[in-house]
């Protein structure tokens, strides 16, 4: 990794994100910098999650969507040609809004990816470094082999944290991850996000400007052109800057909450 | 003439006014509804019915002296008129018949489900949907043709003479044609209550589509396609004329696909479609299998309804 | 400690090949699954196509009388009168006063007589049958296989499948053999059973949808359903044996209303077990028609102050009832291909006469396809799929009705 050499994880140029003619995000040019935590806030329906979903190309199931403009992970085109998105996707992890292990023990939820990805190593040790990594070994450690759904809501969402370390991908795709938990758990996934960001690069989508405010370093502020109804990036930079001294107008009503 | 209309509205507005609160008794309302529950309710009669006058015919049959259940389960030969008792003889058919179609049924109407579920385009799925639905709607009689006229010449060509002109295995290809549409649409039913989410995370894990729908998506919906399957067990055991047509004519204890034997079902029908006289063995010994038949079938779908209604639970 | 981990995965080159190998593997998976459906449509494609193969074909035929001991004039001249001389002529008076008891002879029609003059005088007889592919692809070598083994045999191509075989009754030889009597019997059957089971079980459904409260009783109602659905129809048959037939005798044979001549095994009897089999069918379905009909158009009607029935009978229904509908048409078709329950209330397999009232004794097509399939002589063999194809047309027509239905009144809301 460290002879990857350059600033940024991954950069967008002139994207464009398209189910069938409309243009749900339109002209979005990003630098998302390495091993820093990345937050992409705005009102609801201005295509926030599809920002996300395009970084791991999520948006592939849905058959009519298509993206016009480049995102680069190392200079490369994550949607060039020749690229997998399989491959796109064991690179960049993605922890979604409801957290959603798979029907299986907790375990097996973490080693399933790796098996599937050709893990050739100790399963066990990669079990437990991940668990210990997403701060969920202690409470889990004497009950691997239960059910995933017996865990609690904060538990399942550290849980599908852990299986995405799992995998070792260098950025990992949060969707609003803490929406669906109460507060302390909340809190818990906030402070595991700022242990990861020493290995990993984060960017999270969150309705919650104090959230935002609280974990990211930048934050790209996004809103909906009013006549094509395209989502857009208006405002990107370093995240103090953004709720302190905005210079776009919207942003500041955003962010103080006269608008949305 | 302003005043009489005047004078007629406030009486409109009393007469309004008068009407009370209280509850009363519409006898017409209270009918209607003692006829609907009484529609409701027929239902159970008729499961009561059909308990009762099975019940009633098979005690006779086990009433008669020369029956006891040791024979009932242990005699290998069934032809009541003669004093041989063995069920087996027409279990064993029954379930070689099952087995077979089972066996046919569950990975291609499991293969079809997953397609269909996890694969298909929606032009593709509107293709291939129909064929499904066109199968299912086909009356039995009319795959007891074809087992009879199509698959058992085909048969006899690969076997010759080790296949018998009626056998069980060409019943029971056929047979799993026909239940393929059911377990595949019940299955299928079941991967598309698999949520989304689930798929989601399995893809984002750097899953193929194979990945997803084998490991996380089969396993996940696994209660869901056990119930179909024994949705699928029930209806062959039930299935009467593709076995009357093609499986044999004559209880036969064997297991041999190659070999003829009678079904419980298809021995009913061919023994009622005779001249059978009532208050006789023959006759009571038919309502024996029936009740034999009625209540197996009738646990495995309270089984199968058990497991759709608790995996439905796991998901909402 | 991280990058140590990260060996363990394939990287570059090495996860490339790896995921190449995984994508064979699901290539392979994604044919097997395709090909499932593929068999699917190949076993479709194979049972239709053996019925019409069946229906059509090269037949020998001859005649055990040459139609020249009968008369002198050229078979195809004969006219009605002719045939009425010759038949009175020939005929045992005891054959021709009963056949002019089941219908007087002058007021039949020149094809019956035809068929009469064929079938007793003549009496034609088939010695071997072709399948369409057979006699298509083969024709050349079938002539001579006919005329070696059957020199005195006329060879013809025909369809079993004709005008004539929708108008005429039974008859014991399959060249004369109509479903004439089996379709009015399959109507007469499928008619009664709706008449018994759509109010009962719309009533049901409104009962189970709009009144039941949530206890217990509602929900073993609504699993005795669910499993009645999943009854053996064989078992419905001994049912129908059991009450029908035996029990009720006396209405369902139709000597409480003065007809002697009969036992239950009619058609009323039939049609009731029918209608009994088919009853969880239109319940089921009417109550997920009733249940698409959004509660907003409930609370409208009780807001005005309608009563519960009220709101059930102007509003629920009228708006549930293509829904209904298309369920009936579902239960009609289940009813017109039932076959085992028919065998077991006493369907007749040989009958002539045409159903005329609810104490008739009947025959039904898939009784008639059944009997005709389970008989050795292959001539049978084509008459069996001539009505397999009347009977998978009438069933297509009411899909196809049921989809036009679904179709044309779908999301009205």
């Amino acid at each position: 990794m460290q002879s990857e050499n350059g600033k940024y994880a991954i950069e967008t140029k002139n994207l464009s994100i398209f189910y069938g003619a409309f243009e749900a995000v339109k002209d979005v040019d990003l630098q998302i910098e390495k091993q820093k935590i990345t937050a992409i806030i705005g009102p609801s329906g201005c295509g926030k999650s599809t920002l996300l979903r395009a970084f791991n190309r999520m948006n592939d199931f849905v058959v009519t969507s298509h993206v016009k403009g480049e995102i680069l992970m190392h200079g490369t085109n994550l949607y060039g040609r020749g690229i997998d998105p399989v491959e796109v996707r064991r690179r960049i992890g993605m922890v979604f809004q409801k957290p959603n292990p798979f029907p299986k023990s907790i375990y097996e939820n973490i080693a399933w990816g790796a098996r599937i990805n050709g893990f050739k190593g100790d399963m066990d040790e990669l079990v437990e470094a991940s668990l210990r990594g997403a701060a969920l070994w202690d409470e889990v450690k004497d009950k691997l082999k239960e059910s995933a759904y017996a865990l609690s809501g904060g538990q399942q969402q550290r849980l599908c944290i852990a299986r995405t370390i799992a995998i070792q991908p260098e950025i990992i795709l949060m969707d609003e991850p803490a929406s669906a938990l109460d507060p302390i758990s909340t809190l818990r996934i906030e402070e595991l996000m700022q242990e990861l960001k020493k290995n990993y690069t984060i960017i999270i989508v969150t309705h919650n400007m104090q959230q935002a405010a609280r974990v990211s370093d930048y934050t790209a502020m996004m809103m909906l052109y009013e006549d094509t109804r395209s989502g857009t990036v208006i405002e990107f930079d370093a995240t103090n800057r953004i709720f302190t001294n905005p210079k776009d107008k919207r942003t500041e009503d955003y962010v103080t909450g006269r608008f949305g | 003439m302003k005043e009489e209309a005047l004078k007629i509205k406030t009486v409109d507005v009393k007469s309004f006014r008068q009407v009370d609160l209280k509850k009363k008794t519409r006898v017409g309302e209270s009918l209607i509804q003692i006829l609907l529950f009484m529609a409701g309710v027929l239902s159970i009669f008729t499961t009561i019915a059909i308990v009762y006058e099975l019940g009633k015919e098979a005690m006779l049959f086990f009433g008669d002296p020369d029956v006891t259940l040791v024979k009932f389960f242990t005699m290998t030969r069934w032809q009541p008129g003669i004093g041989q008792y063995g069920i087996a003889a027409l279990v064993s058919a029954t379930l070689t018949t099952s087995f077979i179609a089972i066996l046919i049924a569950l990975p291609l109407g499991l293969a079809s489900a997953v397609y269909l579920s996890e694969y298909a385009s929606p032009k593709a799925r509107g293709v291939l949907k129909p064929v499904l639905e066109i199968l299912a709607g086909i009356p039995t009689v009319v795959y007891g043709y074809f087992a009879l006229l199509f698959v058992t010449p085909i048969l006899k060509t690969i076997f010759e003479d080790r296949i018998q002109v009626y056998n069980m295995l060409s019943a029971g290809l056929v047979m799993g044609i026909m239940i393929l549409p059911l377990i595949a649409s019940m299955s299928e039913d079941a991967l598309s209550a698999v949520p989304r989410a689930l798929r989601e995370g399995a893809y984002a894990m750097g899953a193929t589509r194979l990945e997803t729908s084998l490991q996380i998506v089969v396993p996940a919906a696994l209660s869901g396609i056990g119930a179909a399957v024994i949705v699928g067990v029930s209806r062959a055991v039930g299935e009467t004329m593709i076995v009357a047509v093609a499986a044999g004519a004559g209880p036969n204890f064997s297991f041999n696909p190659l070999d003829a034997a009678e079904t419980m079902t298809g021995h009913i029908a061919r023994i009622s479609g005779g001249d059978l006289s009532y208050n006789t063995i023959d006759y009571t010994s038919l309502f024996a299998i029936a009740l034999m038949l009625f209540l197996v079938t009738l646990v495995l779908n309270l089984i199968s309804q058990w497991i759709v209604n608790r995996f439905r639970e796991k998901y909402e | 400690m991280m990058n140590q981990r990260r060996a363990h995965f394939p990287e570059g080159t090495d996860f490339f090949a790896s995921l190449q190998t995984r994508y064979r593997v699901a290539a392979i998976w994604q044919s097997l699954f395709l090909s499932a459906l593929l068999i699917a449509i190949i076993s479709l494609t194979a049972l239709l196509y053996n019925v019409v193969d069946g229906a059509f074909g090269y037949v020998a035929y001859d005649y055990k009388k040459d139609p020249a001991t009968f008369t002198s004039i050229p078979v195809n001249e004969l006219t009605k009168d002719d045939l009425l001389i010759i038949l009175k002529e020939n005929l045992s008076s005891g054959a021709y006063n009963k056949l002019d008891d089941e219908k007087k002879m002058e007021t039949r029609s020149h094809a019956d007589l035809y068929v009469l003059f064929l079938e007793r005088l003549v009496q034609i007889d088939t010695k071997a049958t072709w399948s369409m592919t057979d006699s298509l692809l083969r024709g050349a070598e079938i002539r001579t296989e006919a005329a070696e083994k059957y020199p005195d045999a006329q060879l013809e191509f025909r369809s079993w499948l004709t005008p004539q075989f929708l108008a005429t009754p039974m008859s014991s030889k399959a060249e004369f053999a109509g479903v004439r009597t089996a379709i009015l019997g399959s109507l007469w059957l499928v008619g009664i059973a709706i008449l018994f089971a759509l109010p009962i079980g719309v009533g049901a459904a409104v009962y189970l949808q709009e009144y039941a409260p949530k206890n217990w009783l509602t929900s073993i109602i609504q699993t005795n359903i669910n499993n009645l659905a999943g009854v053996p129809s064989i078992v419905y048959g001994m049912l129908g044996l059991a009450v029908f037939v035996r029990t009720l005798e006396a209405l369902t044979s139709g000597s409480a209303f003065g007809i002697t001549d009969s036992n239950g095994r009619t058609v009323l009897s039939a049609g009731l077990t029918m209608g009994i089999l088919v009853l969880p069918l239109i319940i089921i379905n009417a109550q997920e028609a009733i249940k698409a009909v959004p509660d907003s158009l409930r609370q409208a009607a009780f807001g005005v102050g309608a009563t519960r029935w009220q709101t059930v009978w102007h509003h629920v229904l009228p708006n549930a009832l293509p829904g209904i509908l298309t369920g009936s048409i579902l239960a009609v078709s289940r009813a017109l291909g039932e076959t085992a329950p028919l065998i077991v209330v006493g369907a007749s397999t040989f009958i002539s006469i045409d159903p005329n009232n609810p104490f008739s004794k009947f025959t039904a097509l898939p009784i008639q396809i059944y009997n005709w399939t389970t008989r050795p002589q292959s001539e049978f063999h084509a008459i069996a799929a001539s009505a397999i194809i009347v009977l998978l047309v009438m069933l297509l027509t009411l899909n196809a009705t049921a989809i036009l239905l679904r179709n044309r009144f779908q999301r009205r809301y």
